[in-house]
């Protein structure tokens, strides 16, 4: 924060930093003025309908398209064989060992379908409708291959295969241990040493982002040139890669991001169907429109978490911990897209939280299955590492008779120790983690519903209530280019903006971080407001067309405000410079007496003088009269790469009712305190937290994308996969503390993910603390009610929703084999 | 084809539609009022509510054909003149939107519930609006959004209309940072 003082030199009430401005985006959201790309209509545009795989894992044997072609309305088809010469292959830009295999990914099937919902075939028709009509006209035959579902089988000898032409389902070992790379003990020789040991097998289930708007593009062709409007998060990504691809000539292709109805990482993707349109415009020379149903949308779109977490901690009687071993099954799904084989690795660096671990040893098996692939999903690697170490946690505590929060207190990096770096080799920045859990504590009510609790308890009520707890932390700003360089990811970190300064003094903020909903128009117009001294309405900020925005690296990792919105202020700190000198020349003054506040230059010392910058703007624009050997123009643009991630970091409390008889589960209150560092606009934050809240507690209580033993997706409508209406959801109490995160001028940590990441285990610890005293040491996510009432009535932990085998959930977490042994 | 005749935001259309045609793609690709949006096919999500003779439906689940001779309101429909309804004003206000792709639907399904229940407590917006999906927002400020809209809306019937405040108590933490 005092570098935002120091910057802008306009400290006081005026300054729109902290300022809960309503967002300049609602006016045309909330009036259904929207450029959504299904809005999207150009003369002559075809429509195209997928013809999609009704089984998993098959070869494909004939493909017969001569009734669909026929069809009323139906221009052309196309098969995979079609297109086999030049589709390539969707890239997977995080190649996480120099060894993983990568199997390649077709944008449609050609010989082989690998997962439900795989493409086969493209209609193109003059209609929707009449493309949609055609898709039940294709006679595709398929003769069936053993289905791989199971990743605990899928690793195991003589396992059936999901690509024939590897050895075998593993795609990558990744191991991070910090014995080696020098950051922390022995991992082995603390846990020989160790009084306790806490072995836990944890699920992760599948789920799907779903994002309320479904994926959809459309492609227009100009020549050799291509303009291809995507429902996307990664505009600038997404150029490149589909140049790449297709072979399109980068300069030739023009991305735009238009309204993008959400996204939660399930829109950082490079899709086949993207590529698909780009690929038949440019064989019909015909603009083309490609819009998803929901139900293509769970079933095709990229899917997140999904991982088998074997997790053991070491520590002694005293509740001093001592060493973290953690391995993972990650399923990869059927292929490896943008960056699927990032996302467990990229939680490698998170399994040791807030704890001062003095050994860690973190191994990952990427697994293929013959189900949709993996990749981004909110958190990324981070929530699963949250969980996991937040539900041990508490498993240690139960093990050694303490109580969670003072286990966590005992272990936790004291505020006076920042910056720390933590056995997994992170610096985290700056923080406080006993205020913060203070401050939620008196926001729950912790002692009151403790002492509920109690009665509870005593008088065997068929309610009982229980807290949980999540301390928790994240790493974001994704990323230092460097440090992305030597995780091997695909490209760097930094992020690009410039400022343009109008004639009339209004002021064009172009960024390279595309929202697709959070509010960057309104957050950083807010903060050249506050850099420039304009007002707040003559800020204009452009996005998502790579024709306006040329360089940007998009949104994801909650890195918008930490990087983007630095890269802004970085700008706006080259415009002042150049408008300095300008201002020095029309005020008949040195530079270095000039003072610049409240978007005005003045002479120091003389009262009544001065420049305004948009006035300069004006000045610059007829250029009549400026100083020699100098441009014209101050304008300015600027890109900001980060040296460190920045780490949030937050307390969440749940109070949860569990009836034993019913086993349905109520929150009773929820309580949160985040740091997110500098807060632009409360508002927005609020709203980012509230979000995320949500999510989670989701991934705790409701959704799970479900297999059967075929491979089908049984979760495949919003009547199957429970996104949560508001009736589902408590009220959310949140605060704040604010450590200002050391690495970026504004001092933002990231909000995007924080609430999705914490809340997870903040629910599942409730839950069991309503019920451990009745024998229940785990329950599965999401915790049904029926799932709740096996474990209290029945033992184990709840049990499958899948069949045996399908879903990587046969064996009971409660047998959880340490992480030396089991079935890994 | 069938011919049917239906108001639609103040304006009369004639038109030829197929008899399977539903009434949201009719609004879209024949009228191009696209501010009403499909986010499912399963009538869960409800972003294409919209008003049928003032009651609010999913516009996914009716035929156009059901709406012959119909008077049907929009999102682009609610505001009247340029004021925008209470409402509309109240989701900008409350912050009740993020993405925004839920938003007509919502604000459309909120508006019903409101002429139903002048009044709601928050339970009663959260079951009100259970009809439509929101991924963004987590519900709290778009039940903070209809019940200041609901006041809003009362004091209006009494000739006194609340002004929208700012809303500090959303963000208490404000007054902490400087």
């Amino acid at each position: 924060m005092t570098a935002v003082e120091e910057r802008t030199g306009t400290p006081g009430p005026d300054k729109e930093i902290g300022k809960a401005r309503r967002r300049k985006e609602d006016a045309r959201l909330i009036t259904g003025r929207t450029t959504w790309t299904d809005n999207m209509v150009l003369p002559g545009m075809l429509h195209l309908a997928v013809v999609r795989s009704p089984v998993a894992h098959a070869r494909i044997t004939n493909v017969d398209v001569t009734a669909a072609r026929e069809a009323p309305g139906v221009v052309a088809v196309f098969t995979g064989r079609d297109l086999a010469d030049e589709q390539g292959s969707l890239p997977c830009a995080w190649p996480v060992t120099p060894d993983m295999v990568n199997p390649g990914h077709p944008s449609i099937a050609v010989d082989q379908v690998n997962h439900v919902g795989e493409a086969v075939a493209v209609i193109v028709a003059r209609s929707k409708a009449a493309a949609q009509d055609a898709v039940e006209l294709a006679d595709i035959d398929y003769e069936p291959l053993p289905v791989v579902l199971d990743m605990e089988q899928a690793v195991a000898e003589g396992a059936d295969l999901v690509h024939d032409h590897l050895e075998s389902n593993t795609s990558y070992h990744f191991v991070f241990d910090a014995g080696e790379t020098g950051t922390g003990g022995d991992t082995e020789q603390a846990f020989s040493g160790a009084d306790v040991v806490v072995s836990r097998r944890f699920v992760q289930q599948r789920l799907i982002p779903a994002f309320m708007e479904p994926r959809s593009a459309v492609v227009q062709p100009q020549g050799d040139n291509y303009t291809l409007w995507s429902s996307t998060q990664i505009p600038h990504i997404l150029r490149v890669m589909a140049a790449m691809v297709t072979g399109i000539p980068e300069h030739k292709l023009r991305v735009i991001a238009p309204d993008v109805g959400g996204g939660f990482g399930g829109k950082l993707q490079v899709n086949p169907e993207e590529i698909l349109c780009l690929l038949i415009a440019r064989r019909l020379g015909k603009p083309v429109k490609w819009t998803e149903t929901r139900s293509e949308s769970l079933m095709t779109a990229h899917h997140g978490r999904d991982q088998i977490q074997y997790v053991d901690v070491a520590a002694d009687r005293e509740g001093n911990i001592l060493g973290l071993r953690v391995r993972l099954l990650a399923d990869m799904g059927a292929y490896l897209r943008l960056i699927t084989p990032g996302v467990p690795a990229l939680g490698a660096f998170m399994y040791p939280g807030i704890y001062k671990f003095p050994a860690y040893r973190f191994e990952c098996d990427g697994v293929f299955t013959n189900k949709v692939p993996t990749d981004a999903y909110r958190g990324a690697g981070r929530p699963e590492a949250t969980f996991a170490i937040e539900r041990i946690m508490d498993e240690l505590a139960v093990e050694l008779g303490m109580d969670p929060l003072e286990l966590r207190r005992k272990n936790w990096i004291d505020a006076a120790e920042f910056p720390f770096t933590t056995v997994a080799g992170l610096a985290y920045d700056s923080g406080d983690y006993e205020t913060a859990t203070q401050q939620a504590l008196e926001l729950l009510g912790y002692d009151e519903l403790r002492e509920e609790q109690r009665r509870r308890r005593e008088s065997n009520d068929p309610v009982q209530l229980g807290i949980g707890i999540s301390t928790f932390t994240e790493m974001c700003g994704l990323a230092p280019s460097r440090v992305l360089g030597s995780l091997a990811f695909g490209a760097g970190g930094w992020e690009s903006a410039s400022i343009r300064m109008l004639p009339t003094g209004k002021v064009e903020v172009v960024t390279g971080s595309t929202p697709h909903g959070q509010g960057h128009e309104t957050a950083w117009s807010q903060l050249v407001a506050d850099s420039l001294g304009v007002p707040f309405e003559d800020v204009e900020v452009l996005h998502g067309d790579t024709a306006i925005s040329s360089r940007g690296l998009d949104t994801y990792g909650s890195r918008s405000l930490v990087v983007g919105g630095s890269a802004v202020v970085k700008a706006a700190d080259k415009v002042i410079a150049k408008a300095r000198r300008i201002a020095a020349h029309l005020l008949e003054a040195s530079e270095d007496d000039l003072e610049f506040s409240g978007g005005k230059f003045s002479v120091r010392g003389t009262p009544g003088t001065g420049l305004g910058i948009q006035e300069i703007a004006l000045a610059i624009f007829a250029a009549h009269d400026y100083p020699e050997g100098i441009e014209p123009s101050i304008d300015a643009e600027a890109t900001f790469d980060p040296e460190n991630f920045s780490f949030p970091h937050g307390t969440h409390l749940c109070a949860m009712e569990v009836d034993t008889e019913t086993g349905f589960v109520k929150i009773r209150k929820y309580a949160s305190v985040d740091d997110v560092g500098t807060i632009v606009n409360p508002l927005i934050v609020e709203g980012q937290v509230h979000g995320g809240l949500a999510q989670g507690i989701a991934q705790a209580l409701y959704e799970e994308a479900i297999y059967d033993d075929d491979g089908n997706l049984t979760t495949g409508t919003f009547v199957d996969y429970l996104v949560p209406a508001a009736s589902d959801l408590p009220h959310f109490d949140t605060g704040n503390t604010v450590h200002a995160a050391p690495g970026n001028p504004i001092g933002a940590k990231g909000v995007g993910e924080a609430g999705c990441i914490a809340s997870t285990p903040a629910v599942v610890n409730a839950a069991l603390d309503a019920v451990r005293h009745l024998g229940v040491q785990d329950i599965r996510m999401p915790l049904t009610p029926e799932r709740v009432w096996r474990a209290i009535h029945q033992g184990g932990d709840g049990g499958d929703r899948a069949p045996a085998r399908s879903n990587a959930q046969a064996v009971d977490s409660s047998d959880a084999p340490s992480t030396s042994g089991g079935a890994l | 084809m069938t011919p049917i005749t239906v108001r639609v935001d103040g304006a009369t259309y004639a038109d030829d539609v197929e008899p399977r045609t539903l009434l949201v793609h009719y609004l879209r690709e024949q009228l191009g009022k696209v501010g009403t949006v499909v986010g499912c096919d399963t009538s869960n999500c409800g972003a294409c509510t919209v008003h049928l003779d003032g009651e609010a439906v999913k516009s996914c689940t009716v035929l156009a054909v059901q709406a012959d001779g119909c008077e049907v309101t929009t999102i682009e429909g609610v505001a009247s003149g340029g004021d925008l309804h209470p409402v509309q004003k109240a989701f900008n206000e409350m912050h009740g939107l993020q993405c925004g792709y839920c938003t007509p639907g919502m604000i459309m399904a909120s508006i019903d519930l409101l002429e139903d229940n002048p009044d709601p407590s928050d339970d009663e917006v959260r079951e009100g609006i259970e009809g439509n999906l929101c991924r963004c927002t987590g519900y709290q400020n778009i039940v903070r959004a209809v019940r200041h809209a609901a006041a809003e809306m009362r004091g209006g019937a009494d000739g006194h209309v609340v002004p929208a405040q700012v809303d500090t108590a959303a963000a208490p933490h404000v007054v902490g940072q400087a």
